[in-house]
């Protein structure tokens, strides 16, 4: 018997697993936004199916929420199809007309019941433990556990057997259709994996959130390999990390477990953007850095070479006045001297520059380069 | 239609028999605007067929559209005789470089293994054998030391000889290449034009969306001129004639006045850089 502390944090770690793993194919196919659509979009499914069922345990409602997931990736392509709008113009279309549908739907025929409108936006995680799974009177633990469970082996499942044709339809549709391998089929198959996990993750998160969880934790990802299968297991670790930091965070501030969650898998990407070792900002900043003061060293080491011979010499090679005819603040200037006396690159002798050795093969390997 | 028939009708019409390509009547359009318009085409085995036309002529939509990647509003397509669907063993493809992302995160070994796929079948995943002909393939195109690289940071012309490379794993009879020789360097032209020689060697059919009228005489056999129509198409030496590129390429055709130029012997492996200079694009 777990605490119910211990419960809420493995449901939303189970539940961020599932969404980093299906979102990872998302984010690869520059469909991103198509997760939020589909989040959204699965609330008409689940109100259509509770009130055909009136059972909010019922399977039907995730059938129902898969079907309406496909039923919008396909109303977006069909929109798309006709050329009359962009892509992300026909997400924008089609997903707020069904989520409105469910939400009048809802307020309409299901006002009295648990399926009540903020709990479906913004879930309600500390209440999930109170819902049980026990068939025959035997407690087995919370039904979120098993559902987020149950669809992340799913997911795990679905991404192993079929890891090869996800990988070529998502690099290369073209290939996998001359390969035969029916990219709209792995598309949609796709498609209907992402509208169940996003089901599943309802209770932790809410629709709103949802799409949080798919594209946070693979993005950062992406940001640290560049390998397909080290990328699935990071954004895996990641996004169940964040869950589990989000509870803490949410029990610290006392707020709302799903917006903190959320907030989370923000932070830990913008650590990964801002210090990861080969993309991120820092990495690049310091790269910029290293190769204007590499180039300046080596502006520096052919303006001298080429004038330091010359009869306008005591002009253009004077340590003072180089910065004016490289267009360099002096400040800059001189940090690059200082660098290139450090190296041996050059000396300074009564005011003027006269290059070393290493100046003068600087200087030719880069004119020759 | 009206449009008179300007080649030979085959012996036995739209059987496809003892051709490697087959194509008769295509047609496709985007909307009500025709960009294949009644296009046939036929291929012999064994041959290297350069397809050329000016821009937006329709070169990749024919390739996109024999390998039945657009639909086609009506044609017939037959690979050594049979449709698409039975021959699906028998094609390859290289599309343009552009074509997918290369931020992708794989490997070039990983890339080229996926030429193997077909083999698998659903499910099976690639293993020692599909890896070693992959790594095999890469060493073919000069390219087995930077197997294990991510993709993205290869240069365009390393980036194009994987795609090569993948086509050469695929090993079938007929391949289709959407401009291999955009934008690549010496060295990757020079892997190409060998690759494409040493293909027709083992009576392989290659058809390659092409750019350079220049190299047109010295890399390729026969040539299909495009624009939205078939203009002309058959060997070299009959086809590529001042008359049809005139009538492909409009009054653009500053090729035209450079083809009375010494030109160096086909396949000049000594001078590698001539197909690179003086090099005209329409």
């Amino acid at each position: 018997m777990m605490s119910p502390q211990v419960e809420i944090q493995l449901i939303a770690a189970v539940t961020a697993a599932a969404c980093s793993l299906v979102g990872t194919f998302l984010v690869l196919r520059r469909m991103a936004m198509m997760s939020d659509a589909i989040s959204h979009s699965i609330l008409l499914g689940i109100v259509v199916a509770f009130l055909a069922v009136g059972d909010l345990a019922s399977p039907w409602l995730v059938l129902g929420a898969a079907v309406t997931g496909v039923l919008t990736v396909a109303l977006v392509e069909t929109l798309h199809r006709t050329r009359l709008v962009k892509e992300d113009a026909a997400i924008g279309l089609v997903f707020p007309a069904l989520f409105s549908l469910g939400v009048i739907l809802l307020a309409r025929h299901a006002g009295a019941v648990h399926l009540d409108t903020d709990v479906v936006l913004l879930g309600e995680l500390a209440f999930a433990p109170f819902d049980r799974f026990a068939p025959g009177g035997t407690d087995l633990g919370p039904r979120s556990l098993w559902m987020a469970g149950g669809v992340l082996l799913l997911d795990a499942a679905a991404l192993a057997l079929f890891f090869k044709e996800l990988k070529l339809a998502t690099f290369d549709a073209g290939l996998a259709a001359t390969l035969g391998f029916a990219p709209a089929l792995i598309h949609y198959g796709l498609m209907s994996l992402v509208s169940v996990t996003a089901v599943a993750s309802f209770d932790a998160v809410g629709l709103v959130l949802v799409v949080a969880l798919m594209v946070g934790p693979p993005a950062a990802a992406h940001l640290l390999t560049d390998r397909l299968p080290r990328l699935l297991g990071l954004a895996v670790l990641m996004g169940a990390a964040s869950a589990v930091g989000g509870y803490w965070l949410a029990r610290w501030l006392d707020v709302s477990i799903a917006g903190a969650m959320a907030a989370t898998v923000g932070f830990v990407f913008l650590l990964a953007l801002l210090l990861a070792p080969q993309r991120g900002l820092v990495a690049a900043a310091r790269r910029r850095a290293t190769q204007r003061l590499e180039f300046a060293l080596a502006m520096l080491a052919i303006h001298v070479a080429q004038h330091e011979c010359g009869p306008d010499a005591g002009d253009e090679c004077r340590a003072d006045r180089v910065h004016l005819h490289l267009h360099w603040e002096p400040d800059f200037s001189e940090a690059v001297l200082r660098a290139a006396e450090q190296r041996r690159l050059l000396r300074r002798e009564d005011g003027l520059v006269r290059l070393d050795e290493a100046g003068r093969d600087l200087a030719r390997g880069a004119l020759t380069r | 239609m009206t449009q008179p028939a300007t080649h030979p009708a085959p012996a036995a019409p739209h059987t496809g028999a003892g051709l490697a390509v087959a194509v008769h009547d295509l047609t496709v359009a985007y909307r009500d605007k025709p960009v294949l318009w009644d296009v046939d085409l036929e291929v012999p085995p064994g041959l290297l067929l350069a397809v050329v036309g000016p821009n937006g002529a329709g070169k990749s939509t024919l390739l996109k559209a024999i390998l039945g990647l657009v639909p086609a509003a009506a044609g017939q397509v037959l690979i050594h005789g049979e449709p698409l669907a039975r021959a699906r063993d028998r094609i390859g493809y290289v599309p343009q470089r552009g074509s997918v992302d290369w931020d992708f995160p794989t490997s070039a070994l990983d890339v080229v293994t996926m030429g193997t796929y077909r083999r698998l079948g659903w499910v099976r995943r690639p293993g020692r054998r599909e890896r070693e002909a992959a790594l095999s393939a890469l060493e073919r195109v000069g390219m087995a030391a930077l197997a294990d690289r991510q993709i993205s940071q290869l240069s365009g012309g390393q980036q194009q000889r994987v795609f090569l490379a993948r086509a050469l794993v695929q090993d079938t009879d007929v391949t289709f290449m959407d401009e291999p020789f955009q934008g690549v360097d010496a060295v990757t032209e020079r892997a190409i034009v060998d690759l494409l020689k040493d293909l027709r060697a083992r009576g392989r059919t290659v058809v390659v969306v092409h750019h350079d009228l220049q190299t047109v005489p010295d890399y390729f056999d026969w040539v299909m001129l495009l624009n939205v129509r078939r203009i002309a198409s058959g060997p070299v030496a009959e086809v590529f004639t001042e008359e049809n590129l005139r009538l492909a390429y409009g009054g653009r055709v500053g090729f035209l006045e450079r083809k009375a130029d010494p030109t160096p012997a086909p396949g000049g492996r000594d001078d590698p850089a001539t197909s690179h200079f003086g090099r005209i694009r329409p």
